[in-house]
């Protein structure tokens, strides 16, 4: 006998529910931890490196790496900063998902931490449907990527918290239309909180610093 | 490009729900997958027929349930859908919008063939 079962669930459930175990740990430890997303190239590591620099001395960050390769890279990069951080090779695949940072949790001092920057694979398009527990999505746009980026990768832009548009410096030699890509933005998501700074110059990193510190002291 | 943790998870739920209703065999599988949410059906089909190898789910055909993004503009009311990329409303160029559809991605329904049980009088 054929029969019908009614299931109606999400897909990545499973996933969901370890993210929000991921941020009972985080809530219990009062860690306040942001999900960094970006395209390769964006300037996540060097962006995560001028707010270590700018961050007040009594917050005390730690830094979830992912890559795809098992490159050190970038993990080397923090702990020269004297932060520490725990690299997560992904084996190729295209984001990290709850479990990897569950795993990655374990690893990390957390009752010496309040805050954690969990760095994604570089990608605009499979970081989006992974939670991970963190309690802000935080995107990395560039400058050189171009303005269209809103209109083709809708998904990852519908689930942000915080927008960063990085590499104002270039602004003079790209063709980047700002009211453009803001327009594509606001439509997908309105009012979304946006910094728009230069990690090379610093330009315009003091209110994203203000922001951080402000969320960071807050739990 | 995920498509494999998405179909691992696919088969999972499946299998927990056919197990609680003492299924044999899994025929059919419903799925709705929004266009926002970038997961190809081929590659989903693909992983499937790997994945599903000597389960009770072997065989069972994948029903994909395609739900096209769709766009309110709030200024003028108008109902649009998006081929490709984002477009600002076709009536009013207006991008105060909401997004009706296009998000979803769950599973809804599977069909099961039930186990041979000989408690037929307890359901009568």
């Amino acid at each position: 006998m054929k029969q019908r079962v009614e299931i109606v669930k999400r897909i990545l459930d499973a996933n969901d529910r370890l993210a929000q175990n991921n941020q009972a740990i985080l809530e219990q430890h009062h860690v306040y931890a942001i999900n960094l997303m970006a395209s390769p190239g964006a300037g996540k590591t060097s962006f995560i490196l001028e707010t270590i620099k700018r961050l007040p001395a009594g917050i005390k960050l730690g830094v979830i790496e992912g890559d795809t390769a098992p490159v050190t890279i970038d993990a080397d990069k923090i702990v020269a900063a004297g932060m520490p951080a725990v690299q997560i090779n992904t084996g190729g695949e295209c984001h990290l998902d709850a479990n990897m940072i569950e795993m990655a949790l374990a690893e990390l001092p957390l009752e010496d931490l309040n805050l954690i920057i969990v760095e994604n694979v570089g990608n605009l398009i499979c970081p989006a449907a992974f939670r991970l527990g963190t309690h802000a999505n935080v995107l990395i746009a560039s400058i050189p990527e171009g303005d269209d980026k809103p209109y083709k990768y809708p998904n990852i832009y519908c689930g942000l918290d915080v927008l960063i548009i990085n590499k104002i410096d270039l602004l003079p030699y790209v063709d980047f239309r700002m009211d453009y890509f803001r327009q594509g933005v606001e439509m997908l998501n309105p009012g979304l909180q946006t910094f728009a700074l230069s990690a090379k110059t610093g330009e315009g990193f003091d209110a994203w610093i203000d922001w951080l510190t402000a969320k960071v002291t807050a739990k | 490009m995920h498509e494999l943790p998405v179909t691992e998870s696919i088969l999972k739920i499946v299998l927990d729900y056919a197990q609680k209703n003492q299924a044999a065999f899994v025929t059919d599988i419903s799925l709705t997958i929004g266009s926002l949410s970038s997961i190809v059906d081929d590659s989903i089909q693909f992983y499937w027929d790997f994945v599903s190898q000597g389960t009770i789910c072997e065989n069972a055909k994948l029903h994909f349930n395609r739900v096209t993004a769709t766009l309110e503009c709030l200024d003028c009311g108008t109902t649009y859908s998006l081929e490709e990329e984002l477009t600002p409303c076709p009536s009013c160029s207006g991008i105060n919008v909401i997004i009706l559809s296009g998000e979803e991605f769950h599973i809804d329904h599977i069909e099961i063939i039930k186990e041979e049980t000989n408690n037929d009088e307890t359901t009568r």
